[in-house]
């Protein structure tokens, strides 16, 4: 029985899987929690996607797949960041339009290579069971750097978040404020790159704090929470996906959804749950009040 | 905290091409209540945030004391106006007042035991005592604005900045506001609104700022609040006038 839980960290493989999600859970818990609280999921899907030609050219050159994730998620974040400053331009639209494009010049762009259908599933499903030691090093510095940089800014991050209105008229400076968090997300996205990939990364940023918004109204608890879950989820999926023989990338989202759908029912105050009961009270107090109502006015 | 006459010189806001509003001058001394009227479209809001430095100005400058007000951001404090704020951004109302304090603590460093004396003191003052640790969205909209106040309170303004502080809100409510304007002023703040509540203007304000795409009239309450000038404010759109 108690091999069952050891055995798959046996593996020196494993152990490096095993790391390499821990790092991405805590980096994705916490970036994601400002991705969830100003709305960017759609912004970070854009990401995520814009980064594609940059990882396919970095695989072609035979070089880490990060340096050119990397270059393309800095022109990306700064393109989103001055194309939502002018009003004029519909955003989604734009952002729409302009990643859809570039997702398809990495699709082009790797069909050229023979025996292409096999790098495309694990550039864009991930292939954690993959990484080297190497690549854990650069993931936990580059998340070094990213938790760093975000907790320095956080005090600001928060007040642009809740109230830019008072944030502009303080004297911050709002723009570099919401570039700095636009790179930092694209920071974690191309770190998060080899666990989960391309299309599955935006579930690893979204979904553990979305869960734990529903658990507490508390920024500080929301992120301990958010982090909780995001390692919790990484290190259960790659345990499931052992067991099971499925995809590691996937089984890890799955089970990030799955923490979510309970967090949704049984949260204490937001959850379905809690709503349903304080409804059926409610209706229970209106129909009383009727009732009385029409006994002191009988019409 | 007395900072000098506020002065509006030669403001232009809007796009480049079609200014909403252009050549706007006025000269307050500290402590003045400044009421922007208007009908909708005027330009009052759009000018209000111009002033917090939110929107760009076109032309002109805004002073206080002489010295551009964007230079002193710190000392500006604005109460915005429902829409404008992340209701379900994970804050209590203590989180929010000690917002004010953040520009003072600086960067990288958090509001320390003072200053969360002080927000826990201008809660008090606004009849929040002991909600402190409640979030947000867990008070009704008078309450929301009295929490708003104590942040503005806690940034020990020069300016305070009041988007549309009447609407919504009850009796109880509105003599908390007044309250807070009022020793807002006396301690030589300069307070300016945004406001379509004509009848609290006529009773807050010092002066008034009549706009209507352009500016109308400015001048003490006295010499403006007079059915002539409110008509060519408002045009045909206000029907009572006494």
């Amino acid at each position: 029985m108690i091999g069952y839980f050891t055995e798959p960290w046996s593996y020196p493989f494993m152990q490096r899987a095993l790391m390499e999600v821990t790092i991405v859970g805590v980096l994705c818990g916490l970036v994601g929690c400002f991705v969830v609280l100003r709305g960017l999921a759609f912004i970070g899907d854009a990401l995520a996607h814009a980064v594609f030609p940059g990882v396919v050219l970095s695989y072609l050159a035979g070089r880490s797949i990060l340096i050119g994730a990397f270059v393309f998620g800095l022109f990306t974040a700064i393109g989103v960041g001055v194309l939502s400053r002018s009003r004029r331009v519909s955003e989604d639209s734009a952002i729409g339009v302009v990643f859809a494009a570039f997702f398809a010049l990495g699709v082009v762009l790797i069909s050229r290579e023979a025996g292409f259908r096999k790098d495309l599933g694990s550039l864009l499903f991930g292939n954690v069971l993959g990484v080297s030691t190497g690549d854990v090093w650069v993931t936990l510095s580059i998340g070094a750097v990213v938790v760093l940089v975000l907790f320095a800014l956080l005090k600001e991050f928060t007040l642009v978040a809740f109230d830019s209105t008072m944030a502009r008229a303080a004297g911050y400076p709002v723009f570099l404020l919401d570039l700095a968090l636009l790179l930092l997300v694209s920071t974690t996205i191309v770190a998060s790159l080899q666990s989960v990939g391309n299309i599955l990364i935006l579930a690893l940023i979204v979904t553990p704090p979305a869960a734990a918004r529903l658990l507490t109204d508390r920024l500080g608890r929301m992120m301990a929470l958010s982090v909780l879950l995001a390692v919790g989820s990484g290190v259960t999926g790659l345990f499931i996906s052992y067991h099971a023989n499925t995809a590691a990338g996937g089984t890890i989202v799955l089970t990030a959804t799955a923490a979510f759908l309970v967090a949704l029912v049984f949260a204490p105050d937001h959850g379905l749950l809690s709503h349903f009961l304080q409804s059926r009270r409610g209706r229970h107090h209106v129909h009383h009040n009727h009732t009385a109502a029409e006994h002191v006015e009988p019409q | 905290m007395s900072a000098g006459d506020f002065a509006v010189n030669g403001v232009a806001v809007g796009y480049s091409t079609t200014f909403q509003l252009s050549n706007v001058s006025f000269r307050v001394p500290p402590g003045s209540v400044v009421g922007l009227i208007g009908p909708n479209g005027s330009g009052k809001s759009t000018l209000l945030k111009a002033i917090a430095g939110v929107l760009p100005l076109r032309a002109g400058e805004v002073t206080l004391g002489g010295v551009s007000l964007r230079r002193q951001a710190a000392r500006v404090a604005f109460v915005p106006q429902r829409e404008e704020v992340n209701w379900e951004f994970p804050v209590t109302a203590r989180d929010v007042v000690l917002m004010g304090r953040y520009r003072d603590a600086g960067w990288l460093r958090w509001p320390g035991h003072a200053d969360r004396q002080r927000a826990a003191a201008a809660l008090e003052r606004m009849g929040l005592a002991g909600m402190g640790g409640r979030h947000i969205s867990a008070f009704s909209g008078g309450q929301q604005q009295r929490i708003f106040l104590a942040r503005a309170i806690v940034q020990e303004p020069a300016v305070v900045l009041l988007d549309e502080p009447f609407t919504g809100i009850d009796t109880r409510n509105r003599d908390v506001l007044h309250v807070a304007i009022r020793e807002f002023a006396a301690s030589g703040v300069t307070v300016l609104m945004a406001t379509h509540d004509l009848e609290e203007v006529s009773t807050t304000c010092s002066h008034l700022c009549c706009l209507d795409g352009r500016l109308v009239a400015f001048g003490p309450t006295a010499e403006t609040f007079t059915p002539a000038i409110l008509r060519e404010t408002f045009g045909g759109r206000m029907a009572v006038f006494s």
